[in-house]
């Protein structure tokens, strides 16, 4: 056949596009579960890490199994609600507004006592961020903090995913002497903010470092009736 | 085919996208991503091995289809490879490398925006057998990743301190800690891969004198 012809072309091209689309999409469902399981257990681990506690893919299943006590789901009037914590998706229950969003919450019992983790989500620069802080019974002083994001720049934004920028948080207070919800403050240089609520920026990542402090700010705010509620 | 595997000719398939035409600094292609992922140095390798993955398959296919390919959609057709294979790449690491596929990110979805592949499928591969398209493709790739290399690590030890994410400057050097040194903010942002490609450019061009135009 002519290859310059019409019928050539347009054969050619749909032939094409079956097999590739063909091919794109078994490979695709072949291997769909192993997928999902990676972001389980990678959604365990962080869980794990935000209270201080290491483990490895092969064994964050057992472990998870052991620290994590009790998942629940609270509204932001920190009633205990039904729902599944650990599929909760952070995003969908912030466009269904402050009202009727639903919180997971993750309580995790470590060799230093009971830590309530508190899943956040938010918005850097070039795509959404989030992470997971774990507090203390007193509800108050934050205990261990993990977060990541999808694409933020390496070496800048993306630092918020290292341990030195996570380590700063511990010990951090989210309420202040008159009990009222101050968050923390990711702090640029010469930004003045009281030191138990402060931590530092990462240079040349200001726009994730601020996305950050927003993130914690809007969700610590939907938690804070359970926090208030529980403290002891 | 009357050549040896690795004739001659073959071998310098393999070695002038190293130096004389080397695909960034000679050819000035692929220079997007030699920005946007060399501030440190893990994800340059990284960026290198999948670009090398998919151009070398790219090549190969393209060659292999070189004589069906109807000439007016041969860039569609080229583009739909390419698309194809990163992806196929992105799915595979996600499933069994998780580690590294997250590290990767964006970068994977850039190798199909990079010049240097279009460029070779449509220069050398719809005109050339297979095996010498496969090594075309690995000695580009190697090329564009000996500059990507260079430049994350001079940028990586200025700009950060380290090296694939080792500390190199002892912490007492630092100002903050009553030391003398501190790190070039500069050196972690695009712009300076900009220059430091260019500092390259012009160290080779002043090295090899035929790369000069008149």
């Amino acid at each position: 056949m002519n290859r310059n012809s019409n019928t050539y072309t347009f054969l050619y091209a749909a032939i094409m596009v079956i097999v590739v689309a063909a091919v794109l999409a078994s490979v695709a469902i072949a291997l769909k579960p192993a997928q999902k399981k990676n972001v389980e257990i990678e959604k365990k681990q962080n869980i794990l890490a935000s209270v201080n506690i290491e483990s490895t893919a092969a064994n964050a299943e057992d472990i998870y199994k052991k620290t994590v006590v009790a998942e629940y789901v609270v509204n932001t009037k920190g009633e205990k609600v039904d729902g599944n914590a650990f599929t909760n998706n952070l995003k969908q229950q912030r466009a269904a507004g402050f009202d009727k969003m639903l919180l997971p919450v993750f309580e995790c019992k470590t060799n230093d006592g009971i830590k309530y983790v508190l899943p956040v989500y938010g918005a850097g620069l070039w795509g959404p961020i989030w992470g997971y802080v774990s507090v203390n019974d007193d509800m108050n002083t934050i205990y261990g903090a993990i977060f990541d994001h999808e694409g933020e720049t390496p070496g800048l934004g993306a630092e918020i995913a290292t341990k030195e920028f996570q380590e700063q948080f511990k010990g951090k207070t989210l309420f202040d002497e008159s009990d009222k919800m101050t968050s923390i403050v990711v702090a640029k240089v010469g930004e003045v903010a009281p030191e138990e609520h402060k931590v530092d920026a990462i240079s040349g990542g200001t726009i994730t470092s601020k996305g950050l402090e927003k993130m914690l700010k809007d969700d610590f705010t939907g938690y804070e009736a359970f926090l208030n509620k529980n403290k002891k | 085919m009357s050549d040896p595997l690795f004739s001659k000719k073959n071998l310098k398939l393999l070695t002038t996208p190293l130096s004389d035409s080397n695909p960034i600094t000679v050819q000035v292609l692929g220079i997007c991503s030699a920005l946007a992922v060399t501030a440190q140095l893990k994800p340059a390798i990284v960026m290198t091995l999948s670009v090398m993955a998919v151009l070398a398959l790219a090549n190969v296919i393209i060659s292999l289809l070189r004589n069906t390919i109807p000439t007016r959609i041969r860039i569609i057709v080229q583009l739909v490879v390419v698309a194809a294979l990163v992806i196929l790449v992105d799915q595979v690491l996600r499933a069994y490398v998780y580690d590294v596929s997250k590290q990767l990110s964006v970068f994977v979805g850039l190798i199909i925006t990079n010049c240097i592949l279009m460029g070779r499928l449509e220069a050398f591969a719809l005109g050339n057998r297979p095996w010498q398209s496969f090594l075309d493709g690995i000695g580009n790739a190697a090329g564009y990743g000996i500059i990507l290399i260079i430049v994350a690590v001079i940028r990586e030890i200025l700009g950060s301190g380290s090296l694939m994410g080792y500390k190199l400057i002892p912490d007492s050097w630092y100002i903050v800690n009553g030391g003398f040194y501190s790190n070039n903010g500069l050196m972690v942002l695009s712009p300076m891969a900009l220059i430091v490609v260019g500092i390259i450019i012009w160290v080779q061009r002043s090295c090899s004198r035929k790369l000069i135009e008149n």
